[in-house]
């Protein structure tokens, strides 16, 4: 009876970790039209970043939390860079965009390992969090049931910035259809750095609130990055109800997969994405076929 | 028959003559088996890369799942080698199964064309790289499967590399053969017309998605033959072979060389092998490398090497005959 609360706990927990990654990347390629593929390579980045900023880098060591924000932002700005002065680039072209991405991303995993090492960095779970709750006869730890609650908080701010916000209005509006907002007065191309720069600060913050209990790794990015995908093929492009959803579908799966079949665990991702995309191409709560 | 490569020009005919004369008799004037090596790797790489680029190229569907196609024959060729099965059972069961798992592939990808398709197609590779590095009783996970021997058909054994060399060859110009007649047949034709005007070839009583399918099925064929030469190249395979950097690895070969060219993925694969050999002799950052090229490729040359090479002959020729009509414009970006 434990193992099955436990996994679950574990599934719903890993399930917020992909919404915190997912829910960006959604965004992204409801936005801009494109799949972002340094999506992984950004948590992973943020992942290193935040690590370091704990251990202590170039003198400043700061506790988790902050270490979190200021890893995230970093990413941010380098998200914001990425679409500045790269994909800017190559307007209207998303075949060339998304390649770019992909070299970026290949770029980045590379820093990755020639700053860090192949050594896993394991970071140390924030003081306060590392106790158990008891439940009954059942054990939790704190930290995952911390990253249910800083998931629900982060998908309700998300869902606050984009139905309440005059930002986020415009943001609907580009996802929904950019030529007719940008007549109506939207700079779309500036709510793309917008979009880029957040869905880059979200992977990274999911990458360092993930790194106690996935560790960072060399090779981090690309364990992560088709998990964002199948959640964004599940749930729907552009629907943050479906990153939603999505994530958390896609956590269960893979975790129980993990226990009771660990030799096909990634293979049993694969049953979910082909019932969608044979009944419902453009995903649960999509609005059209990417 | 010839008039396919060289379109009637003598210019060409000449040129050809003389690579394929090169390629011949580069055992003989290349010293040291490593160069012959080398060859061999640009020969099973460039049939890799002239598959991909059936469907980059001709079909505009870019395609980054191509490397779990590629791996899962090199997989079955090891597999039922391990089993103890004969060397062309083996090839056969491998031809199979990376044929099959393509189409399974096309189903699927097919849904979408664009973007959808790329990360479809992204998906379904990790998830045969996922299977390859977990799925250890049938592929041993990270240790891989080693295979011993090569085969030797009618008592000439692959074990020297100069025989391995000119089978590559043999096997290259086949697919180089075979890609011709396939663009130049009227099925290539429609091809092009489901990439350039997907609804006016529907309209006009064509299946495209039946087209699409076709493509893709001879694209898994010729990916499966390059997976079977590379496992009896290394001798082993491993899950690193399926990532999604070799992926990327023969897509920079297609888009550099210049996608939907007979030429270009020839060139492509030649140039990323060179680089990639003798860069890692020298430095470990290939992957940094691979990445760089890759951003200033799509951003400097999108339309390929061998495109470009030949709209600047186009226009230094055209100046010298004085017409200013240029119509450098045909080598229009084809995805």
């Amino acid at each position: 009876m434990n193992f099955w609360i436990v996994l679950t706990v574990n599934s719903v927990t890993f399930g917020g970790l992909l919404f915190l990654l997912a829910s960006g990347f959604s965004l992204i390629f409801g936005l801009m039209r494109i799949p972002n593929l340094t999506h992984g390579s950004l948590f992973m980045l943020g992942a290193y970043v935040g690590g370091s900023i704990v251990i202590g880098l170039f003198g400043v060591k700061l506790n988790f939390w902050l270490a979190a924000v200021l890893a995230s932002l970093t990413v941010a700005a380098l998200g914001a860079v990425i679409e500045r002065f790269l994909l800017r680039q190559l307007p209207g072209d998303q075949l060339a965009q998304v390649l770019v991405t992909l070299g970026i991303s290949f770029m980045a995993a590379d820093f990755c390992l020639m700053i860090w090492g192949g050594d896993p960095m394991s970071v140390a779970t924030p003081e306060g969090l590392g106790g158990f709750a008891r439940v009954g006869a059942a054990v939790f730890p704190m930290y995952r049931l911390a990253i249910i609650a800083i998931a629900v908080v982060v998908a309700v701010a998300l869902w606050m910035l984009l139905d309440r916000t005059r930002l986020g209005a415009m943001i609907r509006a580009g996802v929904d259809d950019p030529d007719m907002a940008r007549v109506v007065g939207i700079r779309v191309s500036q709510l793309f750095t917008i979009v880029f720069a957040l869905g880059a600060g979200l992977a990274a913050f999911a990458g360092i609130i993930g790194g106690p209990i996935l560790s960072v790794y060399p090779g981090l990015d690309q364990d992560m990055l088709p998990l964002a995908l199948l959640v964004v093929i599940i749930g729907g492009a552009g629907s943050l109800l479906g990153s939603f959803v999505g994530s958390i579908l896609v956590g269960f799966i893979y975790n129980f997969g993990q226990a009771l079949l660990p030799e096909l665990a990634y293979f049993v991702l694969f049953l979910p994405m082909l019932l969608v995309l044979l009944l419902r191409p453009q995903g649960l709560f999509g609005r059209h076929v990417p | 028959m010839i008039d396919i490569f060289t379109g009637g020009s003598k210019l060409r005919f000449i040129a050809l003559a003389i690579l394929l004369v090169a390629l011949i008799t580069l055992p003989f004037w290349v010293t040291g088996i490593y160069y012959i090596n080398v060859g061999s790797q640009i020969l099973f790489y460039a049939v890799f890369a002239l598959g991909l680029n059936i469907l980059v190229g001709y079909a505009g569907l870019v395609s980054l799942g191509h490397a779990g196609l590629f791996g899962i024959s090199a997989y079955a060729t090891g597999y039922m080698l391990q089993l103890g099965a004969g060397h062309g059972t083996a090839i056969a069961v491998a031809l199979i199964i990376g044929v099959a798992s393509m189409a399974v592939f096309a189903v699927l990808s097919l849904r979408s064309s664009g973007i959808g398709f790329i990360m479809i197609t992204l998906a379904l590779g990790q998830i045969l790289w996922g299977l390859a590095y977990r799925w250890i009783s049938v592929t041993g996970g990270d240790n891989g499967i080693s295979v011993r021997g090569r085969p030797a058909p009618f008592g000439f054994s692959l074990s020297e590399p100069i025989n391995f060399y000119y089978v590559s060859l043999i096997v290259f110009l086949v697919a180089v053969i075979m890609v011709a007649i396939f663009v130049r047949s009227p099925f290539g034709a429609a091809l092009m017309g489901t990439r350039d005007q997907p609804r006016r070839m529907n309209a006009l009583g064509y299946h495209v998605w039946m087209i699409r399918f076709y493509a893709c099925l001879f694209s898994g064929l010729l990916t499966a033959v390059s997976g079977i030469l590379f496992v009896y190249y290394t001798n082993f395979i491993s899950p690193q072979t399926l990532a999604l950097t070799s992926s990327a690895e023969v897509l920079l070969m297609v888009i550099s060389g210049g996608p939907g060219t007979l030429l270009g993925p020839i060139v492509g694969a030649t140039l990323v092998v060179i680089i990639k050999t003798v860069v890692s002799g020298f430095i470990e950052r290939w992957n940094f490398l691979l990445g760089a090229i890759f951003v200033a490729i799509v951003i400097l040359v999108p339309e390929g090497i061998v495109p470009g090479a030949i709209r600047l002959w186009g226009l230094i020729t055209r100046k010298r005959a004085a017409t200013p009509t240029a119509s450098a414009a045909t080598t229009e970006r084809t995805p």
